[in-house]
């Protein structure tokens, strides 16, 4: 469905020294620094998948987002999305995708925000009893009722969020780009859009490529992550693929009868010691759950314990670290 | 048609704003008024410029100021596409099944034009009457011919000044020469400055072709060659295709090169 090989692109960026003097020459003669946004991408995306599209800022997301939605050539590589390539055939080809930029609206500001659906409508020719029947599903499934007369301006960052979703789907396209849907959202939101794109998911089989810096995001709705970093991938596979790689330590809360001097034991670190609570951090690559137990309960009246994986921010944040991006 | 309905959203937002664009209107009513006031007493004091009476300048600048204030009005878009392309918003018209050209062309929409439009038809209809020739049906087709072309005219350097966004993110100021200077200049007949701009606005950019040309007909100057005259408006109208072509490298630049 959709498939990548190899595609680069490189960007001229125009150099920019401090001072007046300096920015005066760069007038007449610029020079340019350049820079491989994209350096050789190559991945598979079947039909009715969710994948998860993570690396830091700069990374090659955008670049990459951009080149799969036809509004960015390549320098090399080829790129095959539903047998189109999308530069190529674009206003062919930009019929059969949705893209939702978190941070820009798509919908009039000043207007109801069903006048702008119903320009949408226009826009992609979409015919009327096809238009109302994806109308009334998305207004449902994202609980649109309420606002959906109201102008853009005066609607929450949530509801509009919801509405721009709802937007990008109404012409049932193939393939949706969310980037960074989540962004900015409360708690209550950041679950309904959630909840929705799983639905929609697996209701019409739409394929997903999603951006985020929330890995709350990814947890919940993919098991597939591709991490770009440097414009190159560095992983694609199972996000317990990734954990499990960089599995190296459990936290270990213990609470126990009262308790004065600290306890050590080996192939741990202690975090943090009260004196009927303690936090450790476990080596579990030299040691494992059962023997710091077996030790820690030698010296100690153990009462509870909770042990924990590291948090999967602190997983990417490792993984980044580690391709020194 | 798809602008249709893109002027119909714009008329739903302004609805939103009515005080401050009856003011815009009124504002622009009395902009292109004062305009028209400085010819009326510069020909007070001298008569006529080079051969041309106060009647003919009058409707030069009338046919100007209708032609431009109908631009502005539509193709605003093209003027303020320097904001579409520094916040993003084209590469959300590239991500739609629909031509750039239309797609931008609606995305501006200046109702307080109106209020020039307004100004530049009552100068028309005063110059019209003040012209000391008989109006016939050929010269009223040759002058709304002439409204047309300068609408294509300046449609086609709107959109020529947007293209330069593509190349320097930055659009140049020096296009306004030929945008709001371009109405200062052929508010007159052409013939009245040097030969060098006389030329530079008749083959460069066809001024002439909306301007002093059609008119020397509507003024029975045109001395026999009438219907080549009467006509040279519709060849005015094919600036636009070159402006269209340049448009579309600058798109496929853009989409090299990204923003």
């Amino acid at each position: 469905m959709i498939t990548l090989a190899n595609i680069s692109k490189t960007f001229n960026v125009a150099r920019r020294a401090k001072g007046a003097g300096a920015a005066f020459k760069s007038l007449f003669r610029r020079e340019y620094n350049y820079i491989k946004a994209l350096d050789g991408i190559s991945f598979h995306i079947g039909e009715g998948e969710i994948v998860g599209y993570i690396g830091p800022n700069g990374a090659g997301k955008s670049t990459s987002i951009k080149v799969m939605s036809g509004i960015l050539v390549p320098d090399g590589g080829e790129c095959e999305i539903l047998g189109y390539t999308p530069w190529k055939d674009r206003r062919k080809f930009v019929g059969n995708i949705g893209v939702v930029f978190g941070q820009r609206t798509q919908l009039w500001w000043d207007v109801p925000i069903a006048d702008s659906f119903d320009l949408l409508r226009d826009i992609y020719a979409i015919p009327a009893d096809a238009y109302k029947r994806s109308l009334d599903m998305l207004a449902d499934a994202l609980d649109l009722g309420a606002f959906i007369n109201t102008p853009l301006r005066q609607v929450s960052l949530g509801q509009r969020m919801r509405a721009e979703i709802a937007a990008s789907l109404l012409h049932n396209p193939k393939i949706l780009f969310l980037d960074e849907p989540t962004i900015g959202l409360d708690a209550v939101s950041k679950l309904a859009v959630r909840q929705f794109i799983k639905t929609i998911n697996a209701e019409r089989k739409l394929t997903v490529i999603l951006t985020t810096h929330d890995m709350n995001d990814i947890e919940a709705l993919t098991n597939r992550v591709i991490l770009i970093g440097k414009g190159r991938i560095l992983h694609d596979g199972s996000m317990a693929k990734i954990k499990h790689k960089f599995d190296s330590y459990r936290t270990l809360t213990v609470t126990f009868a009262p308790h004065d001097a600290p306890v050590h034991i080996a192939n741990a670190d202690i975090i943090s010691w009260g004196c009927e609570r303690a936090v450790y951090r476990l080596d579990i690559s030299r040691t494992n759950i059962s023997a710091a137990l077996a030790s820690l309960g030698s010296e100690l009246n153990i009462l509870d314990m909770i042990s924990e994986s590291p948090p999967v921010e602190e997983i990417i944040a490792g993984l980044y670290k580690e391709h020194g991006i | 048609m798809i602008y249709i309905k893109y002027l119909n959203m714009h008329i739903k937002s302004l609805s939103q704003y009515r005080a401050s664009l009856w003011m815009m209107i009124a504002g622009q009513f009395f902009i292109s008024f004062f305009a028209f006031a400085g010819i009326y007493l510069l020909f007070e004091r001298f008569g006529s410029i080079d051969g041309w009476t106060f009647g003919e300048v009058a409707l030069c600048f009338a046919v100007v100021q209708t032609a431009f204030a109908i631009t502005e009005c539509f193709a605003r878009g093209f003027d303020m596409f320097q904001r579409m392309i520094i916040n993003g918003d084209f590469d959300r018209v590239l991500l739609r099944p629909r031509s750039t050209l239309s797609q931008v062309l609606g995305s501006d929409f200046e109702l307080s034009r109106v209020g020039r439009l307004a100004q530049s038809i009552f100068t028309l209809w005063l110059a019209a009457s003040w012209l000391e020739t008989s109006w016939s049906v050929a010269k009223i087709i040759t002058l709304i011919f002439m409204i047309f072309s300068g609408i294509f005219i300046f449609t086609g350097i709107f959109i020529l000044g947007a293209t330069v966004c593509f190349f320097t993110v930055q659009g140049l100021e020096i296009i306004n020469i030929f945008t709001y200077g371009g109405r200062e200049i052929a508010a007159y007949p052409l013939t009245i400055y040097s030969k060098w701009i006389m030329r530079f606005f008749t083959f460069i950019i066809p001024f002439a072709c909306f301007n002093y040309m059609p008119l020397m007909f509507l003024v029975g100057k045109a001395g026999g060659n009438d219907a080549l005259y009467m006509l040279t408006p519709l060849l005015g109208m094919l600036f636009i295709l070159p402006c269209i072509f340049v448009w579309r490298f600058g798109v496929r630049r853009y989409l090299s090169t990204g923003n």
